[in-house]
């Protein structure tokens, strides 16, 4: 029998973590957390991660960095502001989780599977022609989900094809996506991550409509 | 004539086609214009906000310059999704100064200014708000009479921007159908997400997600669900035989967009509407091609 | 001010300890003090407010026939009065000191001490320069009606009043419902100790009912108040009862022959779970014990229209069915308000479907379910009448949260525990308790919670994120679903039930704020009464003369409620005792040659003291109704207002000082 000793020393906690969360976008209300777990039992997709919500909040405010890098859970999450909605304390635990995302990305931290691959092809392709082409961001896609997937997705991709919903052989492509990349070239100037000022400095309530 | 600018996103020429169609017939006959942003790009959904942060807001600011340019018309966003990244991009550059002078400067360069005055919408809002219900009603010609319809919001239209009202108790949709003449079932999952993107990273739980809604609607007895976003539409149309396969349930019903629904009651007919490019015809009782 | 004496200033500087020497060049500072026009003597002292620094003070004002000094040390609202005393006592009249504050404003709030000293050095000559002017006044005393007026007939006011009145004292309670008792009378048991609440309150409420000091105005508000500190003129609206509260015996005959066969109308006590007719009482130990109508439900007062069978079983004649409401004042020297709480109305949480889905209740609709003069009598049923076999408990619901109140409201972790025995002791089933934190920091608080523990009742540390109908298994068919995060044992779980209890929390009474604005007191950001001090004076506010207690100050459990009640009846009956009452004499008084009439000041007034002599067509203040709130003096165009101990000379010449 294979036993292991989990003890978390100190040493091997990230102190810095959680206050580069707190600056990142959305994450300056993190200390708030009274980790009551509203966020992981309305979150429709809690019980497939493997650390709900709340107990990824609790683990970057104490500095478990590698854990949380290498989780699935944020790749999980479907940005369907449940949480951000429900939490009493306020936290946009949806913005935390395109945090980790981001940071797990630079850092290359996250384990190998398809969400995070499928999101690099996501924005290459927007890189090279402004819009993405449904049928072939589907084919990159099933490609990476495995050849038996592959197959079972095709007498669907007809059925759309015939209905001219799935366009198969055409690119969806702006009419100068140069003038796109001009933009984002100089975007890439900057370091990637914006940082907020200080924790509690732009505490904007979401529920404020922007529309109206 | 009331006119607005038309920001279709990815979908909408594509998988939501249908959507297109009957956003455009149905517009027309209300006497709504609809101008496409000039040359717009993807607005980046979920995926680009996970890999880089700032390029991800100035990739959907673009549009929302672009139509600044134009003269101030609203924007009308069908894909809720779009709609959720547009307003978020807006949100975001009004909160963080910093980000603001960056993307500024970033759009500068290609001749594109911003100042965060374009307001980004929906279509649903758009409809009970600047056409209201009295005067869709007087447009019904051909209501949906004894049609069962599962009103599904999806998450994107209801959270965080909460145009329609509060979260846990829209109404506009039900109230759309009873327009219709068409009868709104008691949904428990009318906000609830349907899995977005998950159906292609993770299918097990893009597909379980699926099967919930599905289910739900099925015990309702309802005769279609109308949904109010492409990517919604397309995960609870298209896995229906893959479900039935991998559970053994018999999970079958249409899936059709509000614009649809909206315009068949008011007299369009069926190929107008895109109801033919739809997987499932939805039984419309008392409606003609 | 009078001209024939020149003035003799005393300056004294205090070290404070290090407080205010650790900064200040204090030294430097009386030394420069010393060189200023008309001081006479300039001292530094460590610590200037104890007797020794007193007694150097008052040694020198005999000595050196001082008529005039200052003490420089720190904020007058603590030591002015202080030293106002140690100058009177020296036969000096206190209006001829001031106070500089060279500590909260120059030392606590700056390490650089080259500009520390120098701003000390320049207060201390601004308030040399007024004091310079200042005059000698006599602080006013005024009666104090020795009568006290209690809002509110709830736990808090009830034992206000018998505590004022056993006192000898007398005093008017006025409560707005048909019956005193409050919301603890609604309640089966309270926590810890599980006594039946009716059965100790009661005693107080009949002890209070035959009290010959207090008289009691059910069924009635107050609608207006004016005065002051010990001179309060109260307007009391008494609601019709349509029956005469003197001639009814409480017999109840009149009920019991409505022509109404079966109650039909919701109970405002039972929170609507149980039904009255139009000619009712509320509860069974009502005090006082008569009946009342409703003029909504009655067919006689709608419709002009009935047998009026109740009239007729009246022995006493009592029904008057053109009872008007009646208004009427009374004078009293103190208020204590007692207004109490209003649950939190779950329909602002969704989420948790009250009124969308059945058997889902509150935490006070549940005490009514469980008491046994309730509408099920004691059992909690379900709505189809039969017993639940499980049944949820959740926490926290409106409080703790950004979207609705951020405070904790106190005292749901406890009644929710209670809740949670009684509902097993009754029902035998399976109760949840879902929680964030257990709260139970009291008098055998604790003990308590460790008693349920061992009951067998199931805690899970989780806030419930939703109420659904919708099963995923043929278990959950039927119930309501609560969808937790059981953040001990980490898991996401579904639990069905066939009840859910809702804790709300407590908020201020729908009209908490109507009422505070016409006492004139202020409110938290949570909309509850503030006190004058969090630590040191709960029960005042900064409206003398006018006292809170209990909930209406905040969420608080029955101890901590009854404690304040005392308090507050302690204070209101220091004034009694007293007699009366000294004003600071900072009134406004009008140059009648100045003024113009023009009569700006009268309507400006908040404290309507000022009024207008039509016949010399001038303006006058009304000494004793003003309290100095100086707006009439910035207000006048002429100039002829002026302040009393802040006239334009004082204040012109200590800014003179500064600059």
């Amino acid at each position: 029998m294979n036993v292991s000793r989990t003890v978390k020393y100190e040493e091997e906690l990230d102190a810095d973590f959680a206050n580069e969360i707190a600056a990142m976008p959305g994450g300056e209300k993190i200390w708030d957390c009274i980790q009551c777990g509203t966020c992981s039992a309305i979150c429709p997709v809690s019980v497939y991660m493997d650390k709900t919500p709340r107990r990824i909040i609790g683990m970057i405010r104490a500095g478990f960095k590698d854990e949380v890098l290498s989780s699935v859970s944020p790749w999980i999450c479907t940005s369907c502001y449940s949480c951000t909605v429900e939490c009493p304390a306020d936290i946009k635990i949806t913005d935390i989780m395109y945090s980790i995302k981001r940071m797990a990305m630079e850092q290359k931290t996250y384990r190998r599977f398809v969400i995070p691959d499928i999101e690099d092809e996501f924005v290459k392709m927007v890189w090279k022609n402004g819009r993405l082409s449904e049928a072939k961001m589907g084919m990159k896609v099933a490609r990476k989900s495995g050849l038996r997937n592959l197959i079972s997705m095709v007498p669907l991709a007809w059925k759309l094809s015939r209905r001219n919903r799935l366009k198969l052989f055409h690119t969806e492509r702006m009419a100068n996506p140069e003038q796109l990349r001009i933009v984002l070239n100089a975007m890439q100037e900057h370091p990637p991550e914006l940082h907020v000022k200080k924790p509690g400095v732009v505490p904007t309530h979401h529920h404020e409509a922007v529309t109206t | 004539m009331k006119s607005y600018l038309y920001y279709p996103g990815c979908s909408l020429k594509g998988m939501g086609g249908p959507y297109e169609q009957s956003l455009f017939s149905t517009f027309r006959k209300l006497d709504l214009k609809l101008t496409e942003i000039p040359d717009w790009n993807c607005c980046g959904a979920t995926a680009y906000l996970s890999v880089n942060g700032n390029m991800a807001i100035a990739l959907a600011a673009r549009n929302l310059a672009i139509a600044e340019k134009d003269g101030g018309r609203d924007i009308v966003a069908p894909c809720s999704g779009c709609f959720l990244s547009l307003n978020k991009a807006k949100a975001s550059l009004k909160e963080y100064p910093e980000l603001r002078a960056k993307v500024v400067d970033a759009l500068g360069r290609a001749n594109l200014q911003y100042a965060g005055t374009s307001k980004v919408r929906h279509p649903l809002e758009v409809l009970m708000n600047d056409v209201g219900p009295e005067a869709l009603k007087k447009l019904v010609t051909k209501p949906l009479k004894d049609l069962r319809v599962v009103p599904y919001y999806g998450c994107a239209i209801l959270r965080p921007y909460e145009v329609l009202g509060d979260s846990h108790t829209p109404t506009v949709l039900e109230e759309l159908i009873r327009i219709t003449g068409a009868t709104p079932v008691d949904y428990p999952y009318k906000g609830r997400c349907c899995g977005g993107m998950l159906t292609s990273g993770v299918q097990a739980v893009g597909l379980r997600l699926a099967e919930i809604l599905l289910e739900a609607a099925k015990k309702t007895e309802a005769d279609v669900i109308v949904t109010t976003c492409p990517l919604c539409h397309y995960n609870l149309e298209c896995y229906q035989d893959h479900l039935r396969k991998s559970t053994g349930k018999d999970l079958d019903i249409p899936v059709m967009y509000f614009t649809q629904m909206l315009g068949l009651a008011m007299g369009l007919g069926e190929r107008e509407v895109g109801v033919d490019r739809l997987l499932r015809r939805p039984m419309t009782v008392g409606v003609t091609a | 001010m009078s001209e024939s004496e020149k003035p003799r200033i005393g300056v004294y500087v205090c070290d404070c300890g290090l407080n205010i020497l650790g900064v200040v060049d204090v030294p430097a500072v009386i030394q420069y003090a010393s060189t200023l026009d008309n001081v006479v003597v300039s001292r530094e002292y460590k610590y200037m407010c104890s007797d020794p620094g007193q007694d150097i003070i008052k040694k020198d004002i005999k000595d050196l026939k001082l008529n005039r000094v200052i003490v420089a040390s720190c904020t007058p609202s603590l030591h002015e009065r202080t030293f106002r005393t140690t100058v009177s006592t020296a036969g000096l009249n206190q209006f001829l000191f001031h106070m500089v504050n060279i500590r909260e404003a120059v030392s606590w709030v700056t390490t650089d001490k080259k500009k520390a000293t120098e701003k000390a050095k320049t207060l201390i000559k601004a308030g040399v320069m007024r004091v310079t002017l200042q005059e000698a006044l006599e602080p006013k005393t005024e009666p104090v009606i020795p009568e006290v007026l209690v809002i509110g007939g709830g736990i808090a006011g009830i034992h206000a009043s018998l505590s004022v009145a056993s006192a000898g004292a007398k005093l008017h309670l006025v409560e707005r419902e048909p019956s005193i008792g409050g919301n603890m009378a609604r309640f089966d048991k309270t926590f810890p100790t599980l006594d039946c609440a009716s059965c100790i309150l009661t005693p107080k409420m009949t002890t209070l009912r035959v009290h010959p000091n207090i008289k009691l105005y059910s069924y009635s508000e107050v609608v207006g108040v004016e005065g002051y500190v010990g001179n309060f003129e109260v307007t009391i609206e008494k609601k019709p009862r349509y029956v005469n509260e003197d001639l009814c015996i409480g017999c109840l005959k009149c009920v019991e022959a409505c022509v109404y066969k079966d109650a039909r109308f919701p109970n405002a006590f039972d929170l609507g779970l149980a039904k009255r007719k139009p000619i009712y009482i509320p509860f069974p130990q009502a005090v006082p014990m008569r009946v009342l109508i409703d003029p909504n439900d009655c067919l006689k007062i709608k419709l002009g229209k009935c047998k009026m069978t109740c009239v007729e079983s009246c022995e006493k004649d009592a029904i008057d069915f053109d009872m008007k409401p009646e208004r009427l004042t009374v004078k009293v020297g103190s208020i204590i308000v007692t207004t109490g709480f209003k649950p939190f109305d779950p329909r602002r949480k969704p989420q948790y479907g009250y009124g969308v889905y059945p058997n889902v209740y509150t935490a006070l609709e549940a005490e009514r379910l469980l008491s046994p003069t309730g509408p099920t009598e004691g059992t909690p049923l379900l709505q189809d009448g039969t017993m639940p076999k499980s049944v949820g408990i959740i926490h926290c619901i409106g409080s703790r949260d950004e979207n609705t109140n951020v405070y904790c409201s106190k005292v749901c972790c406890m009644y929710s525990l209670k809740l949670a025995h009684l509902v097993k002791e009754r029902t035998g089933a399976e109760v949840y308790n879902f929680y964030i934190d257990m709260r139970t920091a009291g008098k055998g608080y604790e003990e308590f919670y460790k008693k349920l523990l061992e009951e067998g009742v199931k805690f899970v540390r989780g806030r419930v994120a939703e109420l659904t109908t919708a099963p995923l298994s043929n278990a959950e068919r039927g119930k309501l679903i609560l969808r937790v995060e059981d953040t001990l044992a980490g898991y996401v779980r579904r639990i069905p039930v066939d009840m859910v209890i809702l804790s709300v929390g407590l908020e201020p009474q729908n009209d908490a704020q109507e009422l505070r604005r016409m006492l004139n007191l202020s409110c938290g950001k949570d909309g509850f009464l503030i006190e004058l001090h969090p630590k040191l004076a709960p029960v005042s506010t900064a409206t003398d003369g006018i006292y809170i207690a209990g909930a209406c100050q905040g969420p608080k459990d029955i101890p901590d409620t009854v404690a304040q009640a005392g308090a507050a009846a302690a204070e209101a009956l220091a004034l009694v005792h007293k007699g009366m009452v000294e004003i600071e004499p900072y009134a406004a008084v009008t140059n009648e040659d100045l003024c113009s009439g023009c009569q700006i000041c009268v309507g400006l007034c908040p404290y309507y003291a000022i009024e207008y002599d039509a016949e010399k067509k001038v303006s006058r203040v009304k000494d004793v109704m003003c309290k100095g709130c100086g707006v009439c003096v910035a207000a006048c165009p002429s100039g002829a207002m002026d302040q009393k101990h802040f006239r334009d000379a004082f204040v012109t010449a200590e800014v003179a000082g500064v600059i």
